[in-house]
């Protein structure tokens, strides 16, 4: 008999702007009619109560606006620094582990140069140990990638762990008072390697630099002679070759660029938000923020957008877990089912899936 | 052959990618038992992509087949084995670390234990059959190009296939491989088989098709019977208008030397030798063809040429028009640039080294060219204008320049890449398999353009596989037969069997069996 297959998936073609977006707010959509669903039947709360929830903890005050802004600009600095490596498929998973290098470099310049030299010259030297010690981080694996070839994801995972012994050690070491195994606010009294507000705004600066290092990024992988690099050693190794680009040379290059900017997320987390070093400083945004950078297409002004959509859904499950007093799983399982739909709508962007149709079949 | 039975009917096949891409457009034909048909049509017309869901890669949009009068669906390559439908495709799907037998059998959902041994008594019953040989207890890894393609062939025959497709089975034979090849199809033929042959060769379409059936864009243009076509019919109903199928060659204008290769050795990263002592010289205004079984050493010494392969031994020096020479050894392709000798390479890997796939017309252009000015920022405006001037002057098919570069055809990706090496006036132009899979009217194009630089003074290297191309095309041929110069002869006063004979056997001379 003749069976045709009930579906069959092909592939689409370029669809057009607005169909894509209808798409993924229809996703949107579904993804939080089953949350609601879910809610209802598990905790028994009103959907919709929770959802405006959700708002409420990113925008509900004035405060809240402004810490989901200073978390929005660290996420997003963070996945701006993977972008160039991952375009180059140098799959770099030590973000956490380099963000980490960073503040501890900002952290040692503040305990060890504050009150001895011009605030604005530790701050400088922060932001410059920051840089270096994230570049060194990245650039390591780097280096034993371009040298070697050897497996950058795992080599860059491994590092995270290092970093993350390290940065404990140091804190045993400057910790304060002694046998807390806790370094405390940094110079909490003179606020020397604080980074300053401005217009009154604590978190105003680290927002500037998110700006300028979206702005930056942008401009550096679409026009720039390294930046083309970059996407033809990504595209293929033998074509770079052929062209005569110094293949190691950009491998090496683009991971401490990676790196660099790890560090200048851990100088603006230690220097303009938490003014302490521990080992959770990172928090995972260097995992988070390969998803990021993956929704957003390597495109840092798409990025800005699936980082608002990340900070927004954590803030907003952290919210409901403490106002509807559920367990923390709770957000998370919500977020998780939202991140899916969002991420699983790009298979319905690529393809199409066609049912079978109504057939004549006789031989001609 | 009076009694035709017919064993595979398409009817109103269509299959399209997405919405613009029609691959094929309502082909109805028939094969029949026991005839070689070939399929002839230019790159892009829907060749591949019907042959692919006959044998159950892709599936059709509309439009249904038959096999034995039976309508049927093939959902997937298994389908199509239980039909007697056997695809061999131009990449061989081999496990290089077994056996002929191992990979015969692979796959294959026997009850019971694996039994090698019957296995390799089946499989020298086909080979006894047909006229192969095959050990069933060699490895793939220490096979040539032709054994594989043979243990392929037979792989689909021990399956039961009655109904062969083979895509482009010649392209890595040589002409001996190829009528070992062609004895071994009218075989199957004489056995009932039915054979469908994909190829751009005009003379081989000849020589052992039955039937020609004419694709052209898509849609299904006639059949032919072979014995009343010839070369200009195919073509011209192929293309659709008339071609002229002479390959010009004109004389050589003040040739003077401008590659000079001296005793060069290469080995290869695993320490095998890939050219062992070459030397010969490379004039300007000249085609210098290079010959060779594939894998005799072609690309490594190519690449040698281009800065792009280690060397262990010898001189490659570079003649200024005053006679002075410049190394090429030890220097990258950045630097041979630098040094102001302007060499042009098109490798055979198009996509894979030539040009970037997922990158658009002008970002391919800008390979030659981003690095150029004192500027951080890369110039596209250059390469943009670049990438109009060659679509427009070498009528290239595409919808505009911002294509990504695979979604073309390969003629069209083939013109991309050479309007892109002749484009910055070169001094040697180096080519390796310009024209493989590409149909004929690309590849004349190509020649017209090997030829327009071989006159206004250019060192043109073509490795080539076709003979009949390589004689008619280049002044002189260099054979190169495991890494070693076999001989270098005239393109005039050489003939093809010698030719062919140099090709397996250093000097040429008789063939020991």
């Amino acid at each position: 008999m003749n069976k045709v297959p009930l579906i069959h998936i092909t592939r689409r073609k370029e669809l057009p702007w607005y169909r894509s977006w209808a798409i993924r707010v229809i996703a949107v959509i579904l993804a939080l009619i089953l949350c609601g669903v879910i809610t209802l039947l598990l905790v028994g709360e009103n959907p919709i109560s929770i959802y405006a929830t959700m708002i409420k903890g990113n925008f509900g005050t004035t405060k809240k606006v402004w810490n989901m802004l200073e978390e929005l600009a660290i996420m997003l600095c963070t996945s701006l620094a993977l972008a160039p490596a991952f375009r180059m498929k140098f799959w770099n998973l030590g973000g956490d582990g380099q963000v980490l290098m960073g503040c501890l470099g900002s952290a040692s310049v503040m305990i060890l140069l504050g009150g001895r030299l011009p605030n604005i010259v530790v701050i400088l030297l922060m932001l410059v140990a920051a840089i270096i010690a994230g570049t060194i981080w990245a650039g390591i694996p780097g280096f034993f990638k371009a040298r070697f070839n050897t497996n950058e994801t795992l080599f860059t995972l491994m590092m995270n762990y290092i970093a993350t012994q390290i940065v404990a050690f140091f804190v045993v070491v400057w910790e304060n008072p002694k046998g807390s195994s806790n370094i405390g606010i940094i110079n909490q009294a003179s606020r020397e390697g604080w980074l300053p507000t401005i217009f009154n705004q604590k978190y105003m600066i680290i927002i500037i630099v998110a700006v300028l290092l979206t702005v930056a990024t942008y401009v550096y992988m679409k026009y720039t002679k390294h930046g083309y690099e970059i996407s033809v050693v990504g595209e293929s190794e033998s074509t770079a070759k052929y062209i005569g680009i110094k293949v190691r040379k950009v491998i090496l290059r683009t991971a401490a660029l990676s790196g660099a900017i790890c560090g200048l997320v851990g100088f603006l987390l230690v220097g303009g938000v938490s003014h302490t070093l521990t080992t959770s400083l990172s928090a995972g945004r260097g995992f988070t923020g390969v998803m990021v950078a993956w929704l957003g297409k390597f495109n840092p002004f798409f990025m800005i957008l699936t980082s608002f959509i990340l900070v927004f859904l954590d803030k907003g499950a952290k919210e409901i877990t403490t106002i509807f007093g559920l367990n923390d799983s709770f957000g998370s399982i919500l977020t998780g089912l939202i991140l899916f739909f969002i991420i699983g709508c790009e298979f319905f962007l690529n393809y199409q899936i066609s049912f079978r149709k109504k057939q004549n079949k006789e031989v001609a | 052959m009076n009694e035709k039975i017919p064993v595979l009917q398409l009817r109103h096949i269509t299959k399209r990618f997405g919405d613009k891409v029609v691959a094929n457009d309502d082909v109805s034909m028939d094969a029949y038992k026991g005839e070689i048909l070939a399929l002839l049509g230019e790159n892009g017309s829907g060749k591949t992509t019907l042959m692919n869901m006959i044998s159950g890669i892709y599936f059709p949009d509309e439009g249904e087949i038959f096999v034995n009068g039976k309508s049927v669906s093939i959902n997937d390559p298994k389908d199509a084995f239980d039909l007697g439908i056997g695809m061999i495709h131009q990449h061989f799907k081999l496990i290089d670390v077994m056996s002929a037998a191992e990979n015969i059998t692979l796959g294959l959902s026997n009850e019971g234990k694996l039994n090698l041994k019957q296995t390799a008594q089946k499989i020298n019953e086909i080979c006894e059959r047909y006229g192969f040989e095959v050990d069933p207890n060699q490895k793939i890894y220490n096979m040539s190009v032709s054994q594989k393609q043979t243990v392929e062939i037979v792989k689909v025959l021990y399956r039961g296939a009655d109904i062969l497709i083979l895509d482009e089975p010649t392209a890595v034979l040589t002409p001996q491989e190829t009528d070992k090849l062609f004895r071994v199809l009218r075989n199957m033929k004489e056995d009932g088989k039915t054979i469908i042959i994909i190829t751009h060769k005009m003379h081989e379409v000849l020589e052992i098709s039955d039937r020609v059936a004419i694709l052209r864009k898509g849609k299904y243009i006639c059949d032919y019977e072979t014995k009343q076509a010839s070369a200009q019919i195919l073509t011209d109903a192929m293309v659709g208008h008339t071609v002229s199928l002479n390959i010009e060659r004109p004389e050589p204008v003040d040739p003077k030397v401008r590659i000079s290769v001296r005793d060069l050795t290469i080995r290869d990263k695993d320490g095998i030798v890939k050219i062992d002592d070459v030397s010969f010289d490379a004039y300007s205004g000249e085609v210098l063809g290079i010959a060779g079984i594939a894998g005799s050493g072609q690309k490594e010494l190519l690449e040698a040429i281009a800065g792009l392969q280690p060397i262990e031994k010898g001189s490659i020096e570079y003649v200024e028009e005053d006679g002075s020479r410049d190394n090429l050894i030890g220097k990258d392709p950045m630097e041979i640039a630098n040094m102001g000798v302007s060499l042009s390479f098109v490798p055979e890997d198009r996509l894979g080294m030539g040009l970037v796939g997922n990158m658009d017309l002008t970002d391919n252009m800008m390979l030659r060219s981003f690095r150029k000015g004192k500027s951080i920022f890369a110039d596209r405006k250059t390469p943009h204008d670049l990438a109009e001037h060659v679509v427009e002057e070498l009528d290239v098919n595409t919808p505009n320049v911002a294509t990504p570069v695979r979604k073309l055809s390969g003629g069209n990706v083939q013109k991309i890449l050479v309007g892109r090496e002749i484009a910055n006036a070169p001094k040697v132009l180096l080519t390796a398999y310009a024209v493989r899979g590409l149909d004929i009217n690309s590849s004349y194009t190509i020649y017209d353009l090997i030829n327009k630089q071989k006159k206004s003074g250019v060192a043109v290297v073509y490795v080539g596989e076709d003979l009949d191309v390589l004689l008619e095309l280049c002044d002189k041929i260099l054979v190169l037969c495991g890494g070693k110069v076999s001989g270098l002869i005239d393109g005039k006063d050489a003939d093809k069997a010698t030719v062919g004979l140099m090709m397996t056997k250093v000097g040429g001379g008789d063939i020991d069996e």
